[in-house]
């Protein structure tokens, strides 16, 4: 094999060029004043629109902040199962969610069995703290996670190693919600990015079908997909066959995330200079290499904002299975107001559950903010 | 095995590029007519003329970064047809470097190096990262090899992305402009690295405005206007004595200034 290109040869570069050593020494850019009531003078009372706008806003606070902390803190009453005391009480009814947090965590799952969504859950928050670790993204990961959703579905459903069975009707609250978004998750990715390749694929055919499912989910509102699998869809099956009812809303909004997550790696795909494509190409890699090695990890690094901005719409968006009977969070922490003696206590059940969905939501923005920082490699210097 | 040797006796087998009576349009604009040229192995050809005169077209055409639609292109023997293995074959033997260097900005210089000996060539990571320093010295920047494109000047970008085509071993170099997005005193740095190529013996096919690096190097000169070649002869030549009238023309705005 003799190429003429092989033989090694000497190249000529110029060497560096010593940098010049009798400068000035650089000047200190200018320094701000630090005293506090410098500060306070120059952006708090520096006009007198500026000086009204800052009175009332001490003002809204005035009336707002303290009246919230006693009504929080200092009058509620934290525990004992009378709700009663509740009533004769000033301020919050934490005692509510003492009593009531196992059925708005868990739902109708079997009291007694209850440690087992408790365990599922634990393993499922732990595996999803440990990927969002980007050194651990390595095959070993996706074995962790068949053995995390084997585990979780041993523990949920029970029948076997002595465990009692609990049918899925009977699952809800916090591990219903993050069923449905964590497998929504992980199932709509995937087939988001391969809807958003096949839409600028070069086969029309394949470009079609795509084009053709997203434009027709993302006409629909979530209700109505939802609404379709759970009443329409088994019209259309044989008799005699019947698709469970959990299955049918997690694929509906698998179906419905991914057509959205679809548009937001598109245009982390577009962004991608042609230059990318082009010098792939030169060096002989195939479609796939090009797309999975130099394409993806930067449209998605592009499209990191929409995608998490998709993620938290859709955990939130789970709450929607109300509509076709299933208890998520939102509809135990509604459902939990039933009970006739606690029934005026709602606002508290409805902070309870907002404060877990927002703690997720919030972990998802704080974490997407974090990996953009960390997959930052200086080549948009700003 | 080069596919040249299977092919045996054929009648290019001296020549490393050959382009028969190329025709391309863009819709209805004529970017190459009837364009012919031969490049033998380890020629040096230095293509020039205006712009929008069909020069990266044409080298873009010989690694089927476009596509031609009439004529033959045949590279090291293999003709360029819309067969894959056709254009994987070619590609393999021919590395390409860019006006705007097209570096992968979300990899490592060293990775940016790698990636092709690796995936396509599939050779052992530890081998591949030895050559990749190899050539990363010969362009004179071994200690850049930990970071990425982004943290580097233009110059030593332009230096890498002549080090990763070198990386596949290839047989012929093609050269899309390489110093015109370059700041002046870069410019020098990136030559000079291409001239030690030369000397090496590659075959290259170069288009640039530096005249001075083509007096240098360039075995042949061709000049384009309007999509097709005006003009071919040996630099001293096609310096001196330019026979066409549009090619007198393009000097005389570009030499002096």
């Amino acid at each position: 094999m003799a190429r003429s290109g092989e033989t090694p040869g000497q190249i000529i570069a110029r060497e560096e060029e010593p940098k010049d050593v009798s400068l000035p020494p650089p000047k200190a850019p200018p320094t701000s004043p630090v005293l506090a009531v410098d500060w306070v003078r120059q952006h708090l009372f520096s006009s007198v629109p500026n000086t009204l706008l800052t009175l009332l806003c001490f003002w809204l606070l005035w009336e707002t902040v303290p009246p919230l902390i006693d009504w929080a803190l200092i009058g509620a009453v934290w525990s004992g199962g009378d709700p009663q005391l509740c009533r004769d009480a000033d301020g919050a009814c934490w005692a509510f969610i003492t009593e009531k947090h196992r059925f708005i965590l868990f739902g109708l799952y079997p009291f007694d069995e209850q440690w087992r969504p408790r365990l599922a859950m634990a393993l499922f928050v732990g595996t999803l703290l440990v990927s969002s670790y980007p050194p651990f993204w390595r095959p070993w990961l996706g074995l962790l996670w068949v053995a995390v959703f084997t585990s979780c579905g041993i523990l949920m459903w029970g029948g076997v190693f002595g465990l009692t069975p609990v049918d899925n009707t009977r699952w809800g609250g916090v591990p219903l919600t993050l069923i449905l978004a964590v497998v929504g998750l992980v199932c709509a990715f995937p087939l988001s990015i391969l809807l958003a390749l096949g839409r600028r694929s070069d086969l029309p055919a394949i470009r079609m079908v795509c084009v053709g499912f997203i434009e027709l989910i993302r006409g629909v509102p979530l209700i109505s997909v939802l609404f379709m699998a759970s009443v329409m869809f088994p019209l259309f099956l044989p008799e005699g066959v019947t698709i469970d009812k959990l299955l049918r809303a997690q694929v509906g909004i698998i179906l419905f995330t991914a057509a959205y997550l679809a548009e937001a790696v598109r245009g982390g795909l577009q962004s991608i200079p042609r230059g990318q494509f082009e010098a792939a190409d030169a060096m002989g890699l195939s479609y796939w290499k090009k797309t999975l090695l130099i394409i993806l990890p930067q449209a998605l690094k592009v499209a990191i904002p929409p995608i998490v901005n998709q993620f938290i719409s859709m955990f939130k968006d789970t709450s929607l299975v109300i509509i076709i009977g299933l208890f998520d969070l939102l509809t135990t922490a509604k459902t939990a107001l039933a009970d006739p003696p606690w029934r005026a206590f709602y606002i508290e059940s409805y902070l309870f559950a907002a404060m877990i969905y927002w703690a997720f939501c919030f972990f998802m923005s704080r974490y997407s903010q974090y990996l953009e920082r960390r997959l930052e490699t200086g080549h948009k210097r700003s | 095995m080069t596919p040249g040797d299977t092919l045996g006796d054929t009648p290019n087998s001296g020549a490393a590029i050959t382009l028969e009576s190329v025709h391309k349009w863009y819709g209805a604009f004529h970017v190459l007519q009837d364009i012919n040229l031969t490049v033998q192995r380890g020629e040096r050809v230095v293509v020039c003329g205006p712009s929008g005169s069909g020069k990266s077209t044409m080298i873009r055409c010989v690694n089927r970064l476009e596509e031609h639609q009439e004529g033959k292109i045949i590279v090291n023997g293999i003709e360029l047809t819309n067969d894959v293995k056709a254009i994987e074959g070619i590609r393999r033997e021919v590395g390409m470097v860019f006006q705007s260097f097209n570096l992968f900005p979300h990899l490592t210089v060293l990775e940016n190096l790698t990636l092709s000996p690796i995936w396509v060539q599939k050779r052992p990571k530890k081998e591949a990262e030895q050559a990749a320093m190899e050539y990363l010295e010969r362009v004179h920047i071994p200690e850049q090899a930990k970071k990425y494109p982004g943290q580097l000047s233009g110059g030593q970008q332009q230096r890498v992305a002549i080090a990763r085509a070198l990386c596949m071993k290839p047989s012929i170099m093609l050269f899309d402009e390489p110093t015109s997005a370059l700041d002046p005193e870069m410019i020098k740095e990136v030559l000079d690295v291409m001239v030690g190529l030369a000397e090496a013996g590659m075959t290259m096919i170069c288009v640039t405005h530096e005249m001075g690096f083509a007096k240098t190097v360039a075995n042949n000169m061709v000049f384009m206007d309007e999509g097709s070649i005006v003009e071919m002869a040996p630099p001293k030549e096609f310096f001196t004595n330019p026979k066409s009238e549009r090619t007198q023309k393009f000097l005389s705005q570009i030499l002096t200034h």
